[in-house]
């Protein structure tokens, strides 16, 4: 797509650009929009724990600390479990403090899955903590954090 | 809401600047010795590496299979698919990508790999071109050029295309745009330096179509320079340009005996 | 139907646990994202991914905008008996998509 000839800076550009977008193929740039807190992180795990306590263990996330692009940015979270029908890991869920909504993913597992252990790709929009918790067939919670510092590459698409 | 100045967006104008000052003062355009080049794959970081590694985890190979489908569906009123005449790629467009682009004597100038599939649609398959990024042009490139993966890229070896490759140096090493920068200063001058917390590549194609993860899809190797055009603030020329095959055709040339890695991943 | 990409070893023993990789095409759009002209661009992600091993569900994820695009799941599951394997995305304005994979198990 033309989008970011040098013509768009044009009025003729511009109305071009907006009948573009009204076909429904119009640019997307990226402007902040409002972002999650660390409050808004906890109202989130809260939503899912209630009012259990967090513990601190059995659970490691895994995350690269220097990331060169938050697009898309390898995760991995296991828990310590044997993963027996009487003891096992219920569910995983992740958060994160500063992107515009605190909840990654979360996942309901069994003993079936034989291993607590899930691996995806998500987005961070900033440098920031990411939290990751485990929800055990006996009812307690588990956690672990991590910080991650986002870069961004040069010569991007957008004039930022 | 206005699209204020970010932190990160201050801190990467003013690195740019930096490396600017520091480029202007002296720039060198010394070609990079045969054996001290090196793929962007090297820079990248473990998970991207592995990203781009395991096919069964590579987003671009995604794009691989619906090439497949492509490579075997009918089109245009000749009714044909592209394997009535070329068989099983597998076989056939072993090594092509890593010749392209190739003189086409028909119209007395390279055309690109994009270029080429367009061709065929046109005149063989009797059906309109595929539009530049189109999802299904991309899709094809990207299966054509993964039948040459591993192979040596053989960098314009053709005679015919001595003054397209020098076409394409003279622009590679053109100061242009608002920033008065060649492409030369950043990747041949100062490769594997940092440029707003990222290391630069020494720039060769080897994996196009590449899935970059600033774009979240695959995308061809005009796209990209025209990223870089855009971000050395250059009125980026439109896309199928004589200006970007005559790139393509040099930075191929550069890259020569570079292994294809498509498709690649890259940040 | 978009483009699925699943990685289930064809063989397993009895008891053996096994790693399922799943990677489908989608852009996951955020819903966060303003075009170049200020117009919000509505969200389009998919919502939930579920895995289903002869009836029985095995897996189920839950995804919000923070996933990246074309999303990559990876986990485990124990190798019970020979059969099939369902994989089924669903998500926003009606994305549906599934995709199987038979596994022997010796």
């Amino acid at each position: 797509m033309d989008r970011h000839d040098g013509e768009w800076r044009s009025r003729r550009g511009i109305l071009k650009a907006a009948g573009a977008l009204a076909a429904g193929c119009g640019a997307a740039m990226l402007v902040r929009p409002a972002r999650a807190t660390p409050a808004s992180m906890q109202i989130a795990i809260r939503n899912v724990v209630g009012s259990a306590a967090v513990q601190q263990g059995k659970v490691t996330l895994d995350i690269p600390p220097l990331v060169e692009n938050g697009s898309t940015v390898a995760v991995s979270v296991a828990v310590e479990s044997p993963m027996t029908p009487t003891d096992y890991v219920k569910a995983i869920h992740i958060f994160t403090e500063k992107n515009p909504q605190p909840n990654v993913i979360s996942i309901h597992l069994g003993p079936r899955a034989g291993r607590a252990n899930v691996a995806t790709r998500m987005r961070l929009v900033d440098t920031q903590k990411i939290v990751a918790i485990a929800e055990l067939s006996n009812g307690s919670f588990w956690s672990d954090t991590a910080d991650v510092i986002i870069t961004l590459g040069a010569c991007l698409e957008d004039v930022i | 809401m206005k699209p204020g100045i970010t932190k990160l967006g201050f801190v990467r104008s003013g690195a740019l600047i930096a490396v600017l000052c520091i480029m202007m003062m002296h720039s060198t355009f010394a070609e990079i010795p045969l054996a001290e080049r090196r793929s962007g794959y090297d820079l990248l970081s473990r998970e991207t590496r592995a990203m781009q590694n395991d096919d069964t985890a590579n987003p671009g190979m995604l794009w691989v299979l619906d090439g497949e489908a492509l490579w075997r569906a009918k089109a245009g009123t000749a009714e044909k698919a592209c394997a009535d005449c070329h068989g099983d790629a597998r076989e056939t467009m072993k090594g092509i990508a890593a010749r392209y682009p190739a003189f086409d004597p028909a119209r007395g100038r390279p055309v690109d790999l994009e270029q080429r599939i367009n061709i065929c649609r046109s005149e063989q398959q009797k059906a309109p071109p595929f539009a530049y990024e189109s999802k299904d042009l991309l899709a094809l490139t990207v299966y054509v050029t993964r039948q040459s993966r591993g192979m040596p890229i053989e960098g314009a070896v053709d005679e015919r295309l001595k003054p397209f490759v020098d076409a394409g140096r003279a622009l590679f090493t053109r100061r242009l745009g608002q920033l008065n920068l060649t492409c030369a200063q950043c990747h041949d001058d100062n490769w594997g330096q940092k440029l707003a917390g990222n290391p630069l590549p020494q720039a060769h194609p080897t994996g196009y179509p590449v899935y970059r993860l600033e774009w979240q899809t695959v995308g061809s190797l005009q796209r990209r320079l025209r990223n870089c055009l855009i971000g050395m603030r250059v009125e980026p020329y439109a896309y199928g340009s004589p200006e970007y095959v005559a790139l393509e055709t040099f930075l191929m040339w550069r890259a020569r005996g570079l292994p294809v890695e498509t498709p690649a991943v890259r940040p | 139907m978009a483009r699925a990409l699943i990685n289930v070893p064809a063989k397993a023993k009895r008891g053996e646990v096994i790693a399922i990789k799943t990677l489908i095409s989608h852009e996951m759009e955020t819903g966060f994202r303003h075009s170049t002209i200020g117009l919000p661009i509505p969200r389009n992600i998919i919502t939930s991914f579920v895995a289903i091993y002869n009836k029985e569900e095995i897996f189920r994820a839950e995804l919000f905008p923070a996933i990246a695009a074309n999303p990559f799941i990876t986990f485990y599951t124990v190798a019970t008996e020979s059969g099939t394997i369902a994989f089924e995305w669903t998500g926003d304005n009606g994305f549906s998509a599934t995709e199987t994979a038979a596994i022997t198990v010796e």
